[in-house]
């Protein structure tokens, strides 16, 4: 009996409890909304349904929260993610757009590097600001975030680019062995960080900059390679993530792509446990976390709530999620229950945390 | 005395984290008008009764009275309210924020609802000076060295209207001027009827002012003691549970002989080093094998002295030879390139990254001089984590617990094995000492000892004259940002002449040797 009890309670303290909670309440919710929600049919060998969506549509999310999972853990923050998606997505479509055969598959990985190459050098833009120069990363990366719209809609000037090229559209809307091509290269792009951190010991000394630089530095890591390294990552991972919603439209518009996936992506990653503090970074965290705010948008929709009103829903259950990780907040709940009187002020929550071991 | 009520009794505590029984059932009792010290060794559970005891952690079972009233307080801020002043081991400030900011923060004074800074200021000013320091109370706290930000916590805690003050580890990086300013402060306060619990791990501090002594081991109550019933030796058995016999090897290793360092050949040679605001250009030789004390007041320059060595900060002006060739010492890389490893005194700024685990804290110097790209191999990691931690007697003994956990003085343990698994040649060690018990203090020393008989160099800091007179071969003194002089340890030098030497600033003609 207390063996089973001290199962529940170490499933309980699992980083990742409610996190999966809340997304098998919400897919319950729809269920019992719309019956057939989790329903899934293989029709000309591919796979469709409503999960299926979820996690094509999540994919280009998952992307840009992976590099800004590394981006928090050193301590930062990349508000440009979406702007590079709108630039790399322009870039491809450009140049697709004026070659004479769009269906030529040298043609689109053409484009692929060419955008990939820029989004890397914009990367390394932001590394530099932040780690050589010392800007605070919230303005540092606030700089292309406004800047990069704008160039953007140069690289267009003004226009939304369609193209109509098969292999391109793959991206966002191929299959492979039935399911969307789109969820294999999010996987993979996973696997990749995955292996890329915590193969090599890049994942600790991630962590050791962001937990605590001037420690790390006397400890003999060059953090300021760190820092600019895990900007480049992210950048490519958000022009990836650029290549997949333009390739879903098979449309660049400069004003539009990746609009705001920046909030979504620090949300996911916030979800997934990473502290926005820096220091110990969870990848599967924030893999989960994209699922979760993919399926919160599904959900918006597939109950036809108002777009006015769905932000607002969103906002709620984002912070719902948030306050039921926070530990000082589940011991102040636990506590009231417990019967001791609520404590008389609103302070000494955070008192509590500054006092070190 | 004793049969005055106590003012705050705590009853049946115990507390437990996950995987470690940190209180069992302890009874502790503070009488008024009287200085308590609670004594154990490193994670013997003080600071976690201290915590429990002001609301930082929840209690798991016992009870808590002040002056006769259940209390349960939610946090430090509601402990101060009701008359218990804390200051924590670990330096708590806020570095951004001004001395008096800090001084006052969270209970400014007001006129009509706004702050007058002027007050503020003067009083932060007054506080100071009972303590005797003399420093701009408009600066940010971060850029004074720990020992100041130690007194200005101190500070914070002596001004409110307090019938508990707790001090855990108040002195560990202060100099002896200090803390005899302090011992002043706490026998007044002591005088005028407040209860004073105070945690150290140096002996003669416990018997210079201590009324009673309550020892801890292993996280269970061993008793209470008046001090007069309790000698020292006693003291020491009932904190390790056994009789000590590495005191006597502290006793066995005096000094050692100077000539065992003349066939030594100079491993690091600096010539007019210096860097503006922080160092005058100095010169130094250190050899293979020598162990080279550094004595001097607080502020004196002994820790940038160090941090020049390792490239921490970077030297305006100067030369710097390794084994003979003329290098830079820009950065921590490069020092660490030519095998130089230093170890800061102030572990929770400059030391641990609290969020990773022992292993991980470890190998960090180590993994960073391979570079990311060539992780050590795990078993290869284990094998060294696991030795260090049986060496330097690390508790509790898992290597994948997160260092924050740790008790002070392991934490410090665990920087010291950072730097040991790098295998330096030379190796500077800021304080290495403060927070340790004095087992494993002895234990220490008797690394120190054994290193520098194995060939490495040590550059060894601290505030403790005896321990710098019993290791070191040769012994720099600073003043006021000066190399002053350079001892040869022979016979003719004991802590008056060195205190002489840093006191009157002369053997000058020595230094530029
Ligand atoms: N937050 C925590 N989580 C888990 N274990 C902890 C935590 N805080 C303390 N401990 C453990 O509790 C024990 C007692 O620690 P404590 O800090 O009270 O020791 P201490 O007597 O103050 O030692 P020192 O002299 O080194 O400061 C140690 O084994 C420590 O590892
Ligand atoms: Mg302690």
């Amino acid at each position: 009996m207390s063996d089973a009890g001290n199962r529940f309670r170490t499933l309980l303290g699992h980083r990742l409890f409610w996190p999966v909670a809340v997304l098998v309440v919400m897919l319950a919710a729809n269920t019992v909304y719309r019956p057939g929600f989790l329903a899934v049919e293989l029709n000309n060998g591919h796979l469709y349904g409503t999960p299926i969506d979820i996690l094509r549509l999540s994919a280009p999310l998952i992307l840009v929260a992976l590099g800004m999972t590394l981006v928090i853990s050193t301590g930062g923050i990349d508000l440009s993610v979406g702007s590079v998606c709108a630039i790399s997505g322009a870039i491809a479509c450009l140049y697709i757009s004026r070659a004479p055969d769009q269906d030529n598959l040298v043609t689109v990985l053409t484009a692929l590097a060419m955008a990939l190459g820029v989004a890397l050098v914009l990367g390394a833009w932001n590394g530099v600001l932040v780690s050589v120069i010392g800007i605070q990363p919230i303005i540092a990366t606030l700089i292309l975030m406004v800047a990069g719209r704008g160039l953007a809609q140069l690289i267009a000037e003004g226009q939304i680019i369609t193209i109509n090229s098969g292999p391109y559209r793959a991206i966002g809307l191929g299959h492979l062995l039935t399911l969307p091509l789109a969820i294999f290269i999010a996987l993979a792009a996973a696997l990749l960080v995955a292996a890329f951190t915590r193969r090599t010991a890049l994942g600790m000394i991630v962590e050791s900059v962001g937990g605590n630089r001037e420690a790390s530095r006397l400890a003999g890591i060059r953090s300021g390679r760190v820092v600019f390294l895990v900007y480049v990552v992210s950048a490519a991972c958000a022009a990836i993530a650029g290549f997949m919603m333009t390739a879903n439209v098979s449309s660049a518009d400069g004003n539009n792509t990746g609009l705001w996936v920046e909030l979504d992506a620090i949300l996911a990653v916030v979800i997934g446990g990473t502290s926005l503090a820096g220091g110990r970074f969870y990848l599967g965290g924030t893999i989960l976390g994209a699922l979760i705010i993919q399926t919160l948008t599904t959900t918006v929709y597939a109950m036809n709530i108002s777009p006015q009103t769905a932000l607002l829903f969103k906002a709620v259950v984002v912070i719902a999620v948030c306050l039921i990780q926070a530990p000082a907040f589940r011991a102040k709940f636990r506590r009231r229950r417990a019967g001791t009187p609520p404590p008389p002020q609103s302070s000494p929550q955070r008192q509590k945390e500054q006092v070190p071991a | 005395m004793t049969d005055s009520r106590p003012v705050l009794t705590m009853t049946g505590i115990s507390k437990s984290f996950p995987g470690v029984r940190a209180l069992h059932n302890v009874d502790f009792r503070l009488l008024p008008g009287e200085v308590h010290a609670l004594m154990g060794e490193n994670g013997a559970g003080k600071s976690t009764l201290i915590k429990v005891l002001t609301g930082v952690y929840g209690i798991d079972e016992g009870t808590v009275t002040l002056d006769g009233e259940q209390v349960a307080f939610n946090g430090p801020m509601q402990a101060a309210a009701a008359g218990v002043s804390t200051v924590y081991q670990e330096v708590n400030l806020c570095p951004n924020l001004s001395v008096a900011e800090n001084i006052f923060i969270g209970r400014e004074p007001r006129r009509l609802g706004a702050i007058p800074w002027g007050e503020v200021r003067r009083r932060a000013r007054q506080l100071l000076a009972r303590l005797d320091l003399d420093i701009d109370v408009t600066a940010p706290v971060g850029s004074f060295s720990l020992a100041v930000q130690q007194m200005v916590a101190i500070a914070r805690a002596i001004d409110v209207q307090a019938r508990v003050l707790i001090l855990d580890e108040p002195t560990s990086s202060l100099d002896a001027g200090e803390v005899a300013q302090l011992f002043r402060i706490m026998r007044q306060l002591r005088d005028e009827g407040i209860a004073i619990l105070f945690v150290t791990h140096f002996l003669d501090q416990v018997y210079g002012i201590a009324d009673r002594i309550t020892v801890l081991r292993n996280g269970a109550l061993v008793g209470e003691y008046p001090i007069a019933e309790l000698p020292q030796l006693a003291l020491v058995e009932k904190m390790i549970g056994k009789e000590l016999d590495v005191l006597e090897l502290m006793e066995e290793h005096p000094r050692q002989s100077v000539t065992a360092t003349e066939g030594g050949s100079p491993l690091v040679q600096v010539s007019q080093l210096g860097r503006r605001g922080s160092v005058a250009p100095f010169s130094l030789t250190i050899n293979a094998g020598e162990v080279v004390g550094l004595a001097g007041l607080l502020g004196s320059g002994r820790t940038e002295v160090a941090r020049l060595l390792f490239g921490a900060d970077r030297a305006d002006r100067g030369e710097v030879r390794v084994d003979g060739a003329r290098t830079g010492l820009r950065n921590p890389v490069q020092a660490i390139e030519q095998g130089i490893g230093f170890c800061s005194e102030n572990r929770r700024a400059e030391g641990i990254i609290a969020d990773l685990s022992v292993r991980e804290n470890m190998i960090l110097a180590m993994q960073a001089a391979r570079g990311w790209l060539r992780p050590i191999p795990r078993r290869r990691q284990d094998e060294l984590v696991d030795r260090y931690i049986k060496a330097l007697s690390i508790r509790p003994a898992n290597p994948e617990m997160p260092v924050r956990n740790l008790s002070g003085g392991n934490q410090q343990k665990v920087l010291l094995a950072r730097w040991l698994i790098t295998e330096p040649r030379l190796l500077i060690l800021d304080e290495p000492t403060r927070g340790i018990d004095i087992g494993a203090k002895a234990e220490i020393q008797k690394l120190v000892v054994q290193l520098s008989d194995g060939g490495m160099a040590v550059l060894f800091i601290s505030a403790e004259l005896e321990e710098v007179l019993r290791l070191s071969h040769r012994i720099v003194v600073m003043r006021d940002r000066q190399l002053v002089a350079q001892l040869d340890n022979d016979d003719t030098v004991d802590a008056d002449r060195v205190m002489q030497t840093i006191a009157s600033g002369t053997e000058r003609e020595e230094a530029s040797r």
